[in-house]
């Protein structure tokens, strides 16, 4: 009895929070400068200071906390790889003595170790419950630009950092960010490949699938609460459709390969290659397994599908020509068009959210490299250099960074890179090889 | 002194104990030659008559051997000899296409087996098109089967791309021996 009523009471503390209370200074959702230059928002990082969050009553619990979370803060806004994290070594103000609120606040001391962004935090906790006060101020023009104040149960820390770089990222650039994204990829840790999920920075990584046999090729549905991918649990590569949470969904059996899902924006309905017919074709089908329509038509391989945003073109590989290129259909006309002419091996096309970009895998002088280009074709790029082989990009949700596996340090893990090609780093660190990674759309329910 | 008295009494006892033993043996070996010759002639005759069978049996015996091994060996060489193919293809070069022919006369020769197509790639480039292309080498092989005679509803095929390599090396050797149409039996 006793039990219940503080799970409702806490659930009432967590809706609380959930809302957020924004704190005085601007107006939720007015952008007022271009911090974040988007053409190229990673060529000058804005330096960003974020100083151990002041403990407001203080006791035990909170000066451990005050140090992990504003770590936490710091660690996640500089994944995005728009800010540089300044030193705290070099600060000349203690919040933790002066306060944490602009009256309080020496901009001075802030802008003369070069912070343009300072981020302060306060803290309270009591009967196992936080209470966080956090801030952003432009330092130079020594005003707020978002604050707000969250209230929820102390192992809900991170759900709370998270939500207010959500909303620094969503005032500097109009944009949502990818704080609530996760990234499902394949390991072999388990003795073969299965799918496992983590967050976004690699926190908590999962294993989603149990088939005991060979799991592969995950996709996320739009709205992030579907998974298909293939597994050989009755000995043949069947694409299975998983409600992520549920336990339901469905099995597309047919002869031969049955891969490569790739959802449509916006509905449920997905691309998958089979090669019943007797060669392998990309077809339609419903969330349910059902198919739609066919539609590819062509002798030899059409496999890996990806979406534009709108859900009117679809890019793929095919080997029509000889070797596997990328193609895009456009979906009303049924007209097919060649990307790619440079090489003789490019696989994997991953349409970037923004619609304006493929990400792809591309093969030269004996290494597979990420490589970027225009929807028309134009000007590819190669994103990483001279670092064993690196395949299967992955947008994530904002079009901001790419995903992807590389064998640089030997076994197969995954790595994040911004879209220009800057920041490569390995996203986590588990037992066996990890391929193939995918990166979600933001989740509503995290 | 008694060592002597020993040996005396060895030479009075033993020694005509065993001259006794050779003169009873030599008194058996007489009695045994009373039988008549057409008897002996007889008794050998049968001898090598038997002979004759067992060598007989044993050349057959060898022969269904040589016969038992000939077929455990033409059945681990269609299980064991893959058919290869060069990168990104699965075009069947006449290596792959005399590797075939030798896998048509065994399933010939062995009406009643049922093989399941194999078809591999090697690590190199993505997953998802290497099962694609796994696909690709394991039909290409049936369809060569098929067109020398072998019934379809004999043959089945799966891709497992790149992902159960035979050497997990990664030099243009293990590369080879792993892009391969591999047999098995159902």
């Amino acid at each position: 009895m006793g039990k219940r009523v503080t799970t409702v009471w806490l659930g009432v503390v967590l809706f609380f929070y959930l809302i957020g209370v924004a704190l005085t200074g601007m107006a939720l959702g007015q952008v007022a400068y271009d911090y974040i230059d988007i053409t190229n928002p990673f060529l000058r990082k804005i330096p960003m200071a974020v100083p151990v969050f002041k403990r407001l009553t203080p006791n035990a619990a909170e000066s451990e906390l005050a140090q992990t979370a504003s770590n936490l803060l710091a660690d996640t806004l500089e994944f995005t790889g728009y800010f540089k994290i300044l030193d705290r070594g070099a600060f000349l103000e203690d919040p933790q003595t002066t306060g944490i609120i602009a009256p309080h606040i020496q901009f001075k001391n802030w802008t003369v170790i070069g912070a343009e962004l300072l981020v302060t935090g306060g803290i309270v906790i009591s009967d196992g419950l936080l209470e966080a006060e956090l801030r952003l101020y432009d330092t130079f023009q020594q005003k707020l630009v978002v604050g707000k104040r969250y209230k929820g149960h102390i192992d809900d820390t991170r759900k709370i950092i998270r939500r207010f770089c959500t909303e620094i990222i969503y005032n500097l650039t109009g944009e949502r960010g990818i704080f609530t994204s996760k990234i499902a990829f394949e390991s072999t840790g388990s003795g073969n490949k299965e799918i496992f999920i983590c967050d976004f920075d690699g926190y908590d990584p999962t294993q989603v699938t149990h088939s005991k046999a060979l799991t592969l090729s995950p996709a996320w549905s739009a709205d992030g609460e579907w998974l298909a991918y293939t597994a050989y649990t009755r000995g043949n590569p069947d694409l299975y459709i998983k409600h992520l949470k549920d336990n339901r969904g469905n099995v597309v059996s047919k002869k031969g390969t049955n891969i490569s899902p790739a959802w449509l924006p916006n509905q449920f309905a997905l691309a998958a290659s089979m090669s019943f017919s007797g060669d392998p074709e990309i077809y339609l089908l419903t969330g349910h397994g059902k198919i739609i329509k066919k539609l590819t038509n062509s002798v030899g391989i059409d496999v890996s599908p990806s979406w534009s945003p709108d859900g009117k073109h679809m890019a793929f590989v095919s080997n029509r020509s000889g070797k596997p290129q990328i193609y895009i259909k456009t979906l009303d006309s049924g007209e097919i068009r060649r990307l790619t002419y440079e090489g003789r091996y490019n696989t994997s096309p991953s349409w970037s959210p923004k619609g304006d970009k493929i990400a792809y895998t591309a093969l030269d002088n004996g290494t597979f490299n990420v490589r970027l280009m225009g929807v028309d074709g134009s000007g590819p790029i190669q994103l990483t250099h001279d670092s064993g082989n690196n395949e299967s990009p992955s947008w994530s949700p904002d079009g901001s960074l790419l995903v992807f596996s590389s064998t640089r340090e030997g076994t197969s893990r995954i790595y994040i890179m911004t879209a220009f090609g800057t920041d490569q780093r390995r996203l986590l660190s588990l037992p066996g090889a990890q391929t193939n990674p995918k990166w979600s759309p933001n989740l509503i329910s995290n | 002194m008694r060592k002597r008295m020993l040996m005396i009494l060895v030479l009075f006892v033993v020694v005509p104990g065993l001259l006794m033993t050779v003169s009873c043996g030599k008194k058996q070996v007489m009695s045994s030659s009373t039988p008549s010759y057409d008897a002996d002639a007889a008794a050998r005759r049968a001898e090598a008559e038997r002979q004759k069978r067992l060598a007989e049996e044993r050349r057959l015996q060898e022969e269904q051997l040589k016969e038992v091994n000939r077929i455990k060996a033409a059945k681990d060489q269609f299980l064991n000899e893959d058919v290869f193919f060069e990168f990104d293809s699965a075009v069947l070069t006449l290596e792959a296409q005399d590797a075939l022919k030798r896998k048509a006369d065994w399933l010939k020769a062995n009406a009643d087996a049922r093989t399941v197509i194999e078809g591999h790639c090697d690590e190199r480039g993505t997953n998802e098109y290497n099962l694609a292309l796994g696909d690709r080498r394991s039909e290409s092989a049936k369809k060569f089967l098929v067109n020398l005679g072998i019934a379809e509803t004999r043959l089945t095929t799966i891709s497992y791309g790149e992902e159960k390599p035979v050497d997990d090396g990664h030099t243009e050797e293990a590369w080879a021996k792993n892009r391969r149409a591999h047999f098995i039996l159902k």
